[in-house]
């Protein structure tokens, strides 16, 4: 079984603040890490290849520095890595990026299973595996929360609605995206670190994955943002004073009529 | 792309350190863009000499968008229910409507469905089309995806608003990728924008810490899902008259390659949690499991449901459907009472539309007391109890 995971690199979102004067992202400081979920996508694909065998290769689109974040997937257990990454790519919207990673993965040769994060930390789109599973014209499962059976070309697992669950089997290939009860990742081995350090990353451009290139980046997103701002918060702030004792007598008198 | 001006341009670096990608640099005395540039905008907003400027090129979709009319509505239906949200969505639906001076439709697919049409014109829709059939009593990708895309090439509406849901975020970005639309996920606000009539879609990003509004000026639909409880419903208008379509799709369209062997309702307290008028919340002020417990033991004695803050649910003292915040549910009850939770952006843009908001916190400049209503800096193991004590009393009376 082949298996791509898709992931990507992202800043630690609870660091990132708009500046009230500049109303500009003040993101100084702020690490980049591997979208949470995807390392749960990642976990996944390990453990269905340690159990089923195959191969697991990690994608990413984004700028050089995402290597690091490949890295780190192989430290974890991902057997090779592919980087995606082009100024072409910049400004992309999620039916752009979309499209630069079904002609990536359609360029190394395509997958029996393709997995990636429930959504990513920064845009929190989760747009991109339902819309990446219609360009690749296969199946779709969203919020994957276990995995049950994977033999003979068709995998049964659970998936995770508001409501509770329902069991699905699908053929393959097909493309999931896990939430993360799913499983808990592993940290990566020393001999793991070892080999991502050493391991080629080998790194697609626009041309290498034949794209057309009215497609890619900003100009090929239909969605444009027209303005970031902070979040208003209601400010009420009335705050109960006394002991302990009179305070829950005032709060009991204002929530009685109520309820 | 992000072009330079090297002859305004004055070496300031004001763009070098905004750019949160390190992409732009200054290097002879002016900015140079490397790799990194995703286009985000903030050195050009910080530029004071407008040296920077991103560069559109001339769009490549070819939508005839004055082909497309009309207010579209996905009426999500599961488990023999419409859901909330889609009553919701009529009501912000409506008002787009009217302002676009367009009618406004529902789409209602699943099986078993009689009556549920009216319900929805009850609530604002002037049309309704509905589409019956045995094979479409479960939810999946592609049989829902495909009978949507399939209505809205046919009748082209200017805009496709859905829930936030599990169902609508699951299916509505492969309608929009066949449809070459776009889409604007977990949407907090609608408008129409008076000089040409676009929407304007308005979400949250970065976890809850910055909103960004989004257009879609080339393409049609203009497609977003919405967060539940965000959008206010109409009252309800049995008086109101609209029209019922039955639609009968090709049967090839409704074939899933992905079968659902089993749709389980777990947890009811969790189903419950987002239509409860009272919520009990918990966060890592309660220590532990033991701690937790005394929050299930107010929400019984005020006959409310259980939520909780990230931390306790990464803790492991309550399962992940309680979980309220960015990542977990969005609640508006009527009293959302807060033991124990710091009130980080993540879990606040969860909850500020409760009614009234109780926040109990041992640390006074805690971010949960900016949006109480009533707050009271104290130790959640003495306050809560005590206010349990008060409510028995009470139910006993």
């Amino acid at each position: 079984m082949k298996i791509i995971v898709c992931v990507k690199q992202v800043p630690d979102a609870k660091d990132v603040r708009l500046d009230p004067k500049t109303n500009t992202l003040a993101r100084e400081g702020v690490q980049s890490i591997m979208n949470p979920y995807d390392r749960h996508a990642l976990e996944e694909a390990v453990r269905i290849k340690e159990q089923f065998g195959g191969t697991v290769t990690v994608l990413s689109m984004g700028p050089p520095q995402a290597e690091a974040t490949l890295r780190d997937a192989v430290a974890c257990g991902a057997d090779d890595a592919v980087l995606v990454s082009d100024r072409a790519f910049a400004g992309s919207d999620t039916w752009a990026t979309t499209y630069t990673l079904s002609q990536a993965i359609k360029n190394i040769g395509g997958a029996d299973l393709i997995l990636c994060g429930k959504q990513a930390i920064d845009g929190d789109t989760a747009q991109v595996g339902p819309g990446l599973a219609e360009r690749m014209g296969i199946p779709f499962v969203a919020y994957v929360r276990k995995v049950n059976d994977c033999a003979g070309g068709s995998i049964k697992a659970e998936r995770l609605m508001d409501d509770g669950y329902d069991a699905v089997e699908v053929a393959l290939p097909a493309l999931f995206t896990v939430v993360k009860e799913i499983n808990e990742p592993r940290v990566p081995s020393l001999k793991g670190k070892m080999r991502a350090k050493k391991l080629e990353i080998n790194t697609l451009n626009a041309v290498d994955i034949e794209a057309d290139l009215d497609q890619l980046g900003l100009k090929g997103s239909p969605t444009q943002v027209v303005r970031v701002f902070s979040p208003e918060l209601r400010g009420e702030r009335s705050m109960l004073n006394g002991s302990a004792d009179e305070q829950v007598a005032q709060l009991f008198d204002k929530l009685e009529p109520l309820l | 792309m992000l072009r330079i001006d090297i002859e305004a341009c004055i070496g300031c670096g004001v763009c070098e350190d905004t750019c949160t990608f390190g992409a732009i640099k200054v290097e002879d005395g002016h900015a140079v863009v490397g790799d990194g540039c995703t286009l985000c905008g903030s050195c050009v907003d910080v530029c004071e000499v407008d040296a920077l400027v991103i560069e559109r090129e001339e769009s490549v979709f070819k939508t005839k968008i004055d082909e497309w009319a009309g207010v579209w509505v996905y009426a999500e239906y599961r488990h023999g229910r419409i859901a909330p949200v889609a009553i919701e969505l009529l009501g912000v639906g409506r008002k787009l409507a009217d302002q676009r001076q367009a009618p406004l439709s529902a789409v209602l697919i699943g099986s078993k469905l009689d009556g549920q049409g009216e319900e929805l014109v009850a609530y604002g829709a002037d049309k309704v089309y509905v589409v019956d059939d045995p094979a479409l009593a479960s939810f999946t990708d592609d049989s829902y995806g495909n009978v949507l895309t399939d209505l809205a090439q046919e009748h082209k509406p200017e805009i496709i608003l859905a829930g936030a849901t599990a169902i609508g975020r699951s299916f509505i970005p492969r309608v929009a990728t066949s449809l070459a639309a776009g889409l604007t996920a977990d949407c907090t606000n609608l408008e129409i924008r008076e000089e040409d009539g676009a929407l304007l879609q308005t979400r949250p990003a970065f976890g809850g810490n910055i909103m960004a509004t989004i257009v879609c000026p080339h393409t049609r639909p203009q497609m977003a899902t919405v967060r539940p409880l965000v959008m206010k419903p109409l009252v309800r208008d049995d008086a109101r008259r609209g029209e019922i379509v039955l639609v009968t799709p090709e049967p090839s369209r409704l074939v899933s390659r992905v079968k659902v062997l089993e749709s389980v309702i777990e947890d009811l307290d969790q189903v419950n949690l987002t239509e409860a008028d009272i919520v009990v919340a918990g966060g890592r002020g309660l220590e532990n499991e033991k701690g937790f417990a005394m929050i299930k033991e107010l929400a019984d004695v005020l006959g409310g449901a259980v939520a909780a803050s990230r931390a306790a649910v990464d803790s492991g003292w309550v399962p992940y459907p309680h979980q309220v915040g960015q990542t977990g549910k969005t609640v508006a009850p009527k009293i959302y009472i807060a033991c124990g939770i710091s009130g980080a952006i993540q879990h606040l843009v969860g909850m500020q539309s409760a009614d009234t908001i109780i926040a109990i916190n041992r640390d006074a400049d805690a971010p949960i007391f900016d949006v109480a209503t009533y707050g009271i800096v104290g130790d959640v193991f003495e306050v809560v109890p005590k206010l349990i004590e008060k409510f028995k009393q009470r139910t006993n009376r």
